[in-house]
């Protein structure tokens, strides 16, 4: 039985069927990739798997329970992390205290004990504190992290949604579009952080549109198109896949030619 | 960082207590400082509800108005000591916010402030029509708290104003102490996270009506001490406590100071508090001026002013 399972899992939005029937699973250390054209319905899925949408149909089972329109908070609890598409920064906080955030589920205690300031509460706030610094350090954010988070540019925010992605010590990590925006370099250091995450036995799902680093460092790919999976498997497989050539390779190829010329 | 600003909020907010009295030209200032420190309190809550957790309330005066009743009829109908009947009406602001809350804060911006204005109009109604037991639209007397008293037999003997004044004022520190530790809390830490990206705080984990409810709750509880303290210095009250004009002179406090800080908000509260005592030579202009005021501030300073003011600051320092 797999860590993750999604089965037949779909939602329309006024008719339109924004994500079909997909179906696929992932394991601990496994990198996921869900690829598609714009539109395709793979932050669609992302929301539904997070608990962020209610599925209109199919099932989604995490450590074998089932975890279909749970809310977000309680698939953090068990274990469920993710980054957003369009960045969700706690703006006013500083970047330190947005990753300190990133460990509620730690931290978390009574309200009473955080309005005295008791050391139980000082010790949890510590705690989280040293745990988030450690993953500053790990992401190279550590010099920002007083300032305020809404004050940094779109490549250091997307890294600091990972860092705070990562203070839940998830087991499956959801990362929509990581390297958009960001440069050849910091994209070289994100490829290199999915895969560590991933060898430390998190299963990792990908979105990403930087062909390159998908076929690089998946163990497996869902190829999505209007919001219907149309293939799945290793990157050999996928990137010979007629279909997925005609949907979304191919057009990307033709996108790139275009950039290049 | 944040230590130094809480002691520094702390610390400016005592010596202005203590301080300012050296320049009242009469004691009727005392009487003056003590309503600062009243709104101060109550805006105070408005600070982890609204600065905090970005949840708006146009009802937080009908908690005013329980608590100020509380310890009006306390004491006439439940023979309670007028200390117990502050901690009574707070205990009861906190259930009606616990049980208010649950189904209101599942609403957001307009809808929020629409439910909250119809709660607090709802508290002024019920005390305004129950005569038998309110004294109704003309108000009711309220006993004396009797910490005066005992204060006397120890020696200490001051006059009602001073009373009050240095009362109100302690309970304001005691008020601003909690919600500076709150704010850089786990707790706090939620609250600011669901505030700057609701989606992003419930994958981390934070569960969001629970917290936000929290928030309500003291929220609530600040109000109802500042109109129990309101009704015990006056010692006399009406409806009007519960008022919606109330209510949104409190949120006005807090947003024209800086909701966002404990220290902002109160220094809304003080302002807005002195201005139409200032302004009494304008009096047919004194609505005129506040939302003169009020306009101008949310066009230019739409942090606050204290916060905008420490930015304008800092941004020359640097
Ligand atoms: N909340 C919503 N309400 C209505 N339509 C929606 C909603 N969310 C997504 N959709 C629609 O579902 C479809 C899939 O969108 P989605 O954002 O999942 O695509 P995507 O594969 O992530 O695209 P991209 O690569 O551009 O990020 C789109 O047609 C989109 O307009
Ligand atoms: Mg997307």
């Amino acid at each position: 039985m797999s860590l993750l399972s999604v089965s037949g899992l779909g939602i329309e939005f006024g008719g339109v069927r924004a994500v079909h029937d997909v179906s696929f699973s992932a394991d601990p250390g496994e990198i996921v990739s869900v690829i598609g054209p714009n539109g395709a319905g793979k932050t669609t899925l992302f929301n539904m798997i997070s608990g962020v949408y209610l599925p209109g149909s199919g099932s989604i089972t995490l450590a074998g329970e089932d975890v279909t329109g749970m809310s977000p908070h309680r698939l953090a609890e068990r274990g469920l992390s993710r980054t957003f598409q369009n960045l969700q920064i706690f703006q006013q906080m500083t970047v330190l205290e947005n990753v300190i955030a990133g460990h509620h589920l730690h931290e978390r205690g009574s309200v009473f004990a955080d309005m005295l300031h008791l050391p139980s509460s000082r010790r949890r706030s510590k705690a989280a504190e040293v745990g988030a610094m450690a993953l500053l350090e790990r992401l190279g954010l550590a010099r920002a992290a007083l300032q305020e988070a809404g004050s940094l540019s779109y490549g250091t925010l997307k890294r600091l949604e990972i860092a705070r992605a990562l203070a839940l010590k998830p087991k499956v990590l959801l990362l929509d579009e990581p390297a958009a925006g960001c440069n050849a370099v910091e994209t070289e250091e994100i490829d290199r952080l999915i895969a560590e995450v991933a060898a430390e036995g998190v299963a990792v799902l990908l979105v990403e549109h930087d062909m390159k680093l998908v076929m690089r460092i998946s163990s497996h790919i869902v190829v999505l198109d209007h919001g219907e999976k149309i293939a799945e498997g290793d990157p050999a497989a996928v990137s010979r896949d007629p279909r997925v050539v005609e949907a979304y390779l191919g057009a990307h190829a033709k996108e790139a030619a275009h950039a290049d010329g | 960082m944040r230590l130094s600003t809480k002691s520094a909020t702390l610390l400016v907010l005592a010596l202005l207590i203590v301080a300012t009295p050296f320049f009242f030209p009469s004691a009727y200032y005392y009487r003056v400082g003590a309503l600062v420190f009243v709104n101060g309190i109550a805006v105070t809550g408005l600070v982890i509800l609204t600065g905090y957790a970005g949840q708006i309330s146009l009802g937080h005066a009908g908690f005013a108005g329980i608590g100020a009743y509380a310890s009006a009829l306390g004491p006439t109908h439940l023979s309670l000591p007028p200390s117990l009947s502050v901690l009574l009406g707070a205990a009861l602001s906190a259930l009606i916010a616990f049980l208010v809350g649950r189904p209101i804060l599942r609403l957001k911006g307009y809808y929020l402030a629409v439910a909250t204005l119809g709660f607090g109009i709802l508290v002024s109604m019920v005390l305004a029509n129950e005569s038998g037991i309110t004294g109704g639209p003309d108000g009711v007397q309220v006993a004396e708290l009797g910490l005066r008293d005992l204060l006397a037999s120890l020696g200490l003997k001051l006059k009602a104003p001073v009373f009050w004044y240095a009362f109100s004022g302690v309970v304001l520190l005691v008020g601003a102490w909690l919600a500076l530790n709150l704010y850089d809390s786990p707790t706090g830490r939620a609250l600011r996270a669901l505030h700057g990206s609701e989606v992003a705080a419930k994958t981390v984990g934070v569960d969001v009506p629970r917290v936000t409810l929290q928030a309500f709750v003291i929220s609530a509880v600040y109000a109802s001490v500042a109109g129990s303290l309101l009704a015990l210095q006056n010692r006399f009250v009406t409806p009007d406590i519960a008022g919606y004009m109330y209510s949104i002179e409190l949120v006005t406090m807090a947003v024209f100071g800086g909701a966002g800080s404990v220290f902002g908000a109160i220094f809304g509260a003080g302002i807005l508090t002195l201005l139409p005592q200032a302004l009494t030579f304008l009096a047919e202009y004194e609505q005129l001026m506040l939302g003169l005021i009020m306009v101008l501030v949310m066009i230019f300073m739409r942090e606050g002013l204290v916060p905008s003011a420490l930015r304008l600051i800092r941004g020359r320092g640097a």
